[in-house]
């Protein structure tokens, strides 16, 4: 692969000099590529991320789930992407509508930017930023303003209660998952996501820092909204929450940024802890593919095991837990690599 | 062509502005995706707007009031700690990149700062801000 993109480059580079344009058009032409290759990434997991959930979640409850479309319902997925297209696109009278309108766009655009400093192997990455992690958790965080801005904005009291929740849900896990990956930080000596994985060419993370993956996993869970942490859109109380107004293709640009979003807290799990795409034999894409879907599954099984925590449960859990203990963590290994 | 000129190295600043420059061409490009997505389903989709669509969703219930009120406390006290918090976890990152060379004295410095912000972790506990009955 990064043989490939070496070759392509070259040949593109090449072409762009002997047609006696300016450097400036490799850079664009390289911009154009890397993005239309993410965004087609990101379409075709997000079509693929639909239908695993539904085959686990119904092989879980002992059912088939989507049959039909398809080898098992493989393209069960495209299939409703076409019948959201063709939706109508209500709004409602009394939202607030440029607000509205916005919100979609907020969602989805910073997963999209997020993927830039995400390794899929070896120089398989668009740009490996020099604070690559904080870069990270600073515009994942932007979800939160789509949240609430899309709940506030609806003007409906289920999407307003779903909003605010969300909003309250987010930033506090988003605090111990910050503090998590601190300990990560320090063991390699750079925020570069290359140099992280880099730095675990002989052991994973995961071996030194096992409490800050379970408070990185944990608060993971909670920041996509996934089940014990899906108090956002607890579908028996509040129907969904935050985007209930949205319908049509503002409703898909939603959902679409939850699943994509799945899959970016699993890659990064699977790269600040598990290694990256560094693995014996299979090509290093491969491993990264691996071992976030095996995260993606642990998400998954966890919806299916754990039942709903209460709203203040959920609090007290992330404020009065999980963040002593991510500071626990943090101290302890800032001690022990100052003392050598 | 030599990269350093009067001690600045211009390739690495060519490098910086390059990286930027591709994440504002995703900025760009995350937003052009959705507008896209919304422009191409406008040209398929039905446009029929009616006074009943146009209602808010309440489970069949006719809609009573705003839901712009004024919302509980609560959540406003956890932004703030959330703002506290988040923000020295962002000063804590520049610490952990260089922790290996900073050694014991920085960890001690580090580990006050941390201890004042556990300090006004406990007085919030203490004061009741974190509960949410």
């Amino acid at each position: 692969m990064k043989r490939l993109l070496e070759i392509l480059g070259d040949w593109w580079a090449g072409l762009v000099g002997s047609a006696g344009l300016p450097s400036w058009v490799t850079v664009l032409g390289e911009m154009v590529f890397a993005a239309i290759l993410i965004g087609a990434f990101i379409a075709v997991l997000v079509l693929f991320l639909i239908w695993l959930t539904r085959k686990v979640s119904a092989h879980i409850q002992l059912r088939f789930g989507p049959m039909r479309v398809g080898w098992h319902g493989a393209v069960q997925t495209v299939a409703d992407a076409f019948k959201l297209l063709q939706k109508e696109d209500t709004t409602p009278r009394v939202c607030d509508r440029p607000v509205f309108n916005v919100a979609p766009f907020l969602a989805f655009a910073p997963t999209v930017v997020a993927f830039v400093v995400i390794p899929f192997g070896d120089g398989v990455i668009v740009r490996d930023l020099n604070i690559g992690v904080l870069f990270l958790f600073a515009i994942t965080t932007i979800n939160v303003i789509a949240i609430i801005s899309g709940g506030w904005a609806s003007g409906s009291k289920y999407s307003l209660l779903g909003g605010f929740r969300s909003a309250a849900q987010l930033v506090s896990y988003e605090v111990p998952l910050v503090l998590s990956a601190l300990g990560v930080i320090m063991l390699a000596g750079s925020m570069k996501m290359g140099a992280i994985v880099e730095a675990q060419s002989r052991v994973w993370f995961v071996a030194y820092q096992p409490l800050a993956f379970a408070v990185y996993v944990i608060a993971a869970t909670a920041e996509v909204n996934r089940t014990p942490f899906d108090i956002p859109e607890a579908e028996q109380e509040l129907v969904a929450g935050y985007n209930v107004e949205y319908s049509g293709m503002k409703f898909a640009m939603f959902f679409l940024a939850e699943f994509a979003n799945m899959f970016l807290v699993s890659a990064i799990a699977a790269t600040l802890f598990l290694g990256g795409w560094r693995g014996p034999w299979l090509p290093g894409e491969l491993w990264f593919l691996i071992k976030s879907f095996a995260i993606v599954l642990l998400l998954m099984f966890f919806r299916w095991t754990y039942p709903r925590l209460r709203v203040d449960q959920l609090m007290s859990f992330a404020w009065k837990f999980l963040l002593p203990l991510a500071f626990v963590n943090l101290l302890a290994t800032g001690l022990i690599i100052a003392l050598g | 062509m030599s990269c350093v000129i009067e001690r600045v190295n211009f390739c690495e600043v060519y490098a910086l502005l390059t990286d930027y420059a591709f994440v504002a061409f995703f900025i760009i490009f995350g937003l052009f995706f959705v507008a896209a997505a919304l422009v191409g389903a406008w040209f398929i989709r039905p446009q029929r707007p009616s006074r009943v669509k146009g209602e808010i969703y309440e489970c069949g219930e006719t809609t009573r009031g705003t839901s712009w009120v004024r919302y509980n406390v609560r959540f406003y006290i956890i932004a703030l700690a959330f703002v506290i918090f988040d923000v020295e976890a962002a000063l804590l990152f520049p610490w952990a990149v260089a922790a290996k060379k900073l050694g014991l004295y920085a960890f001690v410095e580090i580990a006050i700062f941390v201890g004042i912000l556990l300090v006004a972790l406990a007085y919030a506990w203490r004061k009741g801000a974190l509960k949410w009955a």
